[in-house]
C-alpha cells in the first residue's frame, strides 16, 4: 500500500487484536464491540444484482453479502475461498470441494447444487463464463460437499476466470436465487458473506445498510484482497451516498463519516492537511482510461485511419489533465494495464512518448482520409470521463482530423453509444471509458478485446477473426510461458488494429478516519478485517 | 365553499391526465435507455437487449402506457426500473426529509421576511428600508450553494454549533431532527427571505397610503396595530400567493440544498430518476407534484378569504 503519511495506522490497536486473536478472545471483541461504519461509496448503490448488473458500485455490494468459491490475494494469485480445488491429470476435470461450516444467511447450509446454479446464472451473463461453458461437458454434484466441473478440452486458466474481482464476479447465491431468470428481480439478498443485507433500512440512491453475519465460518489465512480470513470485526457498515463532494470533505473532516471509497484529486490538499485523516491508495492497480472507435462507420471502418488516430495521441497530456498528480497515475499502452503479470506495451510505443503527429498525418494520407467528420461524446458529469475528450479531439485535429465533440450527461451517452448508425445520422466515431484494470488484465476477461462484431462484442463492434483465434489459443494455452507469448500477440495485435486505445493508468484514493485500522488492500474496498477504534 | 372546493377539485383531473400522457411521451421520446444504465460498462448489445425485454421496454408505447394508467388507476405506481423497489416506498422514503425541510424554511421565511417587510414600508426610504433591501439584492443573487458552503463553513466548522450535514428523522429524537434541519432551511430560505420581504414591503408601501390607514392612525391607534392588524391583513393576499407558490417550489424540488447539505428528498430522488431514465419514478414525482400545485393552489385560494373578508367563494 502507498499513502501520503508516514503514520499510516495505529498500530496499537492492531497489534492488540492480533494478540487477542491469538489468544481465542476475537470473540470476546466482536461480542464487546458496537461499532458501526459510515463509509462513503464511489456511487449510490441502486441495482442489488451484482451478477445481471457491471456497476462496480453492484459487485462492491456483492462482496459485502455473498461469498465467491475462489478469492484473489493482494498479489493478484487465486486462493481457495469457499472451496478447495483439484484438477486431474489430463486437465479435464476440476473437482471443487466446499469447506466446512459454510451457511447462508437463512440459517441453511450452502450446497453443491447452489453453487452450480449460481455457476450458471454468472455464465450467462459474464464473457469468461460464457468461455468457459463453451468448453463445459457437465457441471454435476459428486456429493453432499463437492462437485466436478468437467471440460471438453484442456482450458488454460479455469481458476483464474472463477477468481476474478472484476465486475460480474462468481459469486455464490441459493439455488432458488440464482435460478431467477435475465433481467428479472432477486427474490432476496440472502448470501452466505460476512455481512448480511439489511432490507429494511435500504433506501435507493441514499443508504445501504450490513450487519455482520455471526454464522460466518472465516478461513485461517490472513485477511489480503478478496482472499483469506473474512473475520469481521464492526457490527455495522452503512454505505451514505453523498452526492455533493465538498459536502463528503466536510463530513470525513467533522468525523460524520469515516471512509470515502473514492477522493477527488482536487480535494486531496483538504484531507491531507488533517492529520486525523489518512489517505492512500489501497488498490495499486487502479483504472485504464481509454478511448474506443466505431469499427461499423466511416472513417475508422478502415484500420489505418484507426492506427492513425492512435498514433496522434500521447498519454502524458491526457492524465495530466485528468488527474494531474504524478504520484497518481502512470503512461500504460498495455491493453491489460500495467503492473499484472501480462502486461506489456508492444505496439504502443507511441502512446508513452507523447504521441506522433507526422507518422498518424502521413498514414491519413496514405489511406485518403476525406475529412470525414469524426465524432466524440463527451460526457458532462463525470469527473473521471470529462477531460479525455478534450485533449484527444485537441491532438486529433493536430493530426489532420475534423473532429466534432457532442456533449452530453453520461447516462444519455451511455445510451446513444449504443446506436450502430454512422455518425451523420447520429451516431458516434470515438467515446471514451474507464475500466478497472482487475477487469481487463488478461484476454479472456478483458471485454474490449471481443472481436466477434455486433453480436457480443462491446460498443464500437470490431470483426477480427484473427483477434478472435488470438483469444482462443490464449485460453487453451497450457503454461504461463505459452500464454504470456498469447498475451503479447494479442497486444500487439490490438495496437495494429487500434481494438481501443489505452490514455493511462490511475489509481483512486481512499480516505479514512485514523479510528480505523487494519484496512484491507486489494483490487475491491472491502470492510472485513478493519477495526474501528472507540 | 365546500361547492368551490370540488368543483376545483374535479377540474383538475382532466389538467392531471393530460400531465400523466405528456409526461409519458416525453420520456419516452428524450435519449435515454434504462436497461443501458443497469447493465453497467462491460454489457454487450445482446445482454442491455435481453434486460430491455425483461422491463418490457420493447413493446409498443401504447401498450406501456396502457399499462402504466391501468396501473395507475388502481393506486399502483408501479416499480422502479433500477432498483426494483416500490415507487410509492421509495416516495414515502423521501417525502419526511423534503416536507420537513421545506416547512422549516416557510417559517424562517415568514418569522424573518414580513416584519423585515413591514419595518422597511414602515419606516420607506430609512437606513433600515435601505438595509433590508441591500440584503435582499443580496439573498437573490448569491448562489443558494454558496450560501450553504458559507453557512457550513462558520456554523459547523468553525464555530461547531450544528453538523455539517446529514438528515435524522423526527422519530430519532427532536433535538437531532431540528439540529440538523437549521443551517439547509436557512440556505433555503435566503431567497425566499429576498423576495418576501420586498413582496411584502410593495404591498405594505400601497396599503400605507390607503384612507383606512389615515382613519385607523387618527383614531389614535397604536403603530403596531395599524401595521400588523390593518395594514398587513389588507396587504396580504399577494404574499400568501408568493409563500403558497414558494412552498410548493420547495416541495417539488430543491436539489442543489438537499445536495449541498446531504438531505435525502424528493429532490435528490427526481434528479437520479431523470439521470437513470428510471421511467415509473419520473412518471410517479410529476404526477404528484402536478397534483401538489393544484392542491397548493387550491389551498392559496380559500385562505384569501381568511385574510381579506370581501373575498366569498
Amino acid at each position: 500500500m502507498s499513502t501520503s503519511k508516514t503514520a499510516l495506522r495505529p498500530f496499537a490497536l492492531k497489534h492488540l487484536s492480533a494478540l487477542m486473536l491469538a489468544s481465542g478472545l476475537s470473540v470476546a471483541l466482536n461480542a464487546q464491540a458496537d461499532t458501526t461504519v459510515h463509509a462513503v461509496m464511489h456511487s449510490a448503490l441502486r441495482a442489488l444484482d451484482p451478477v445481471s448488473s457491471s456497476a462496480t458500485i453492484a459487485r462492491n455490494h456483492g462482496y459485502m453479502i455473498y461469498d465467491t468459491l475462489i478469492g484473489i490475494d493482494a498479489n493478484l494469485e487465486p486462493q481457495p475461498q469457499m472451496a478447495d480445488w483439484a484438477i486431474s491429470e489430463d486437465g479435464l476435470t476440476y473437482t471443487f470441494t466446499l469447506r466446512e461450516g459454510l451457511t447462508w444467511h437463512d440459517g441453511t447450509p450452502v450446497t453443491p447444487a447452489d453453487c452450480i446454479a449460481s455457476l450458471k446464472r454468472w455464465a450467462t451473463f459474464d464473457a469468461g463464463g460464457a468461455l468457459l461453458m463453451t468448453y463445459t461437458e457437465s457441471l454435476s454434484a459428486i456429493d453432499e460437499h463437492s462437485f466436478a466441473l468437467t471440460l471438453t478440452e484442456p482450458l488454460g486458466d479455469v481458476i483464474g476466470l472463477m477468481a476474478k474481482p472484476s465486475a460480474m464476479a462468481t459469486f455464490m447465491m441459493p439455488e432458488e436465487v440464482a435460478s431467477v431468470a435475465p433481467g428479472e428481480p432477486l427474490p432476496n439478498q440472502i448470501g452466505s458473506g460476512p455481512f448480511r443485507f439489511v432490507a429494511d433500512a435500504f433506501q435507493p440512491g441514499v443508504q445501504a445498510v450490513y450487519e455482520r453475519f455471526d454464522g460466518y465460518v472465516p478461513r485461517s489465512e490472513p485477511a489480503s484482497g478478496t482472499a483469506g480470513s473474512k473475520e469481521v470485526f464492526v457490527d455495522r457498515v452503512e454505505w451514505i451516498h453523498m452526492p455533493d463532494m465538498q459536502t463528503t470533505v466536510n463530513a470525513i473532516n467533522s468525523g460524520d463519516i469515516d471512509y470515502i471509497e473514492r477522493t477527488p484529486f482536487d480535494l486531496l490538499p483538504l484531507l491531507d492537511a488533517n492529520p486525523d485523516i489518512t489517505t492512500g491508495v489501497l488498490d495499486p492497480l487502479g483504472m485504464l482510461t481509454m478511448a474506443r472507435m466505431n469499427f461499423l462507420n466511416s472513417p475508422f471502418d478502415d484500420p489505418r485511419i484507426r492506427r492513425a488516430a492512435l498514433l496522434a495521441i500521447g498519454q502524458e497530456d491526457v492524465m495530466a489533465a485528468l488527474v494531474g498528480d504524478p504520484r497518481y497515475y502512470q503512461t500504460c499502452a498495455s491493453v491489460y494495464g500495467c503492473n499484472v503479470p501480462l502486461a506489456t506495451e508492444v505496439g504502443g510505443e507511441s502512446l508513452i512518448q507523447g504521441g506522433d503527429p507526422e507518422a498518424a498525418r502521413a498514414l491519413l494520407e496514405e489511406a485518403g482520409y476525406a475529412q470525414t467528420p469524426i465524432v466524440l461524446l463527451q460526457p458532462s458529469d463525470v469527473a473521471t470521463l470529462t477531460p479525455q475528450p478534450l485533449v484527444v479531439a485537441q491532438a486529433l485535429r493536430q493530426a489532420g482530423f475534423n473532429v466534432e465533440l457532442r456533449q452530453m450527461d453520461w447516462q444519455t451517452l451511455v445510451s446513444q453509444r449504443s446506436n450502430q448508425s454512422p455518425a451523420s445520422e447520429g451516431g458516434w466515431s470515438m467515446i471514451f471509458t474507464n475500466f478497472g484494470v482487475d477487469s481487463i488484465w488478461n484476454p479472456s476477461v478483458n471485454p474490449l478485446l471481443i472481436s466477434t462484431g455486433t453480436d457480443q462484442s462491446w460498443f464500437g463492434w470490431p470483426t477480427d477473426p484473427e483477434m478472435e483465434q488470438l483469444r482462443t489459443d490464449y485460453a487453451l494455452a497450457q503454461t504461463d510461458d505459452a500464454r504470456r507469448a498469447m498475451a503479447e500477440a494479442i497486444q500487439q495485435r490490438a495496437m495494429e488494429q487500434a481494438t481501443f486505445i489505452p490514455l493511462g493508468q490511475f489509481q483512486n484514493v481512499i480516505a479514512w478516519r485514523n479510528e480505523l485500522s487494519d484496512v484491507v488492500e486489494g483490487p475491491i474496498p472491502v470492510f472485513w478485517g478493519m477495526h474501528k477504534a472507540d | 365553499m365546500f361547492a368551490y372546493f370540488v368543483r376545483r377539485l374535479l377540474a383538475a383531473i382532466p389538467v392531471m391526465l393530460v400531465v400523466a400522457l405528456a409526461v409519458f411521451l416525453l420520456l419516452r421520446l428524450a435519449p435515454g435507455d434504462p436497461a443501458a444504465i443497469i447493465a453497467g460498462d462491460t454489457a454487450s448489445a445482446a445482454q442491455i437487449e435481453s434486460i430491455r425485454v425483461a422491463l418490457g421496454l420493447d413493446q409498443p408505447l401504447h401498450t406501456q402506457f396502457y399499462l402504466w394508467i391501468s396501473r395507475l388507476l388502481q393506486g399502483d405506481f408501479g416499480t422502479s426500473l433500477i432498483s426494483q423497489t416500490s415507487v410509492m416506498g421509495m416516495i414515502t422514503q423521501r417525502l419526511e426529509p423534503t416536507i420537513s425541510l421545506a416547512l422549516a424554511a416557510i417559517v424562517f421565511t415568514v418569522l424573518i421576511a414580513v416584519p423585515l417587510g413591514v419595518i422597511a414600508a414602515w419606516r420607506q426610504g430609512s437606513f433600515i428600508d435601505n438595509l433590508v433591501m441591500s440584503v435582499s439584492v443580496v439573498g437573490f443573487s448569491v448562489p443558494v450553494f454558496v450560501i450553504g458552503y458559507l453557512l457550513i463553513q462558520v456554523f459547523a466548522i468553525e464555530l461547531r454549533w450544528l453538523p455539517v450535514q446529514g438528515y435524522r428523522h423526527l422519530a430519532d429524537g427532536f433535538g437531532e431532527f431540528a439540529s440538523r434541519l437549521v443551517l439547509p432551511a436557512l440556505t433555503l430560505s435566503s431567497v425566499y427571505i429576498a423576495l418576501i420581504a420586498r413582496m411584502t414591503r410593495a404591498s405594505m408601501l400601497e396599503v400605507l397610503k390607503e384612507d383606512y390607514i389615515r382613519t385607523a392612525r387618527a383614531k389614535g391607534l397604536g403603530e403596531r396595530l395599524v401595521l400588523f392588524r390593518h395594514a398587513l391583513r389588507n396587504a396580504g393576499v399577494p404574499i400568501l400567493t408568493v409563500i403558497g407558490t414558494g412552498f410548493a417550489l420547495m416541495v417539488s424540488g430543491v436539489v442543489v440544498t438537499e445536495s449541498v447539505f446531504n438531505i435525502p428528498g424528493l429532490g435528490r430522488l427526481i434528479v437520479d430518476a431523470v439521470l437513470a431514465r428510471d421511467y415509473p419514478v419520473i412518471q410517479a414525482l410529476i404526477l404528484l407534484t402536478a397534483g401538489l400545485y393544484v392542491i397548493i393552489n387550491l389551498l392559496i385560494d380559500l385562505s384569501y378569504a381568511l385574510t381579506d373578508p370581501r373575498i366569498r367563494y
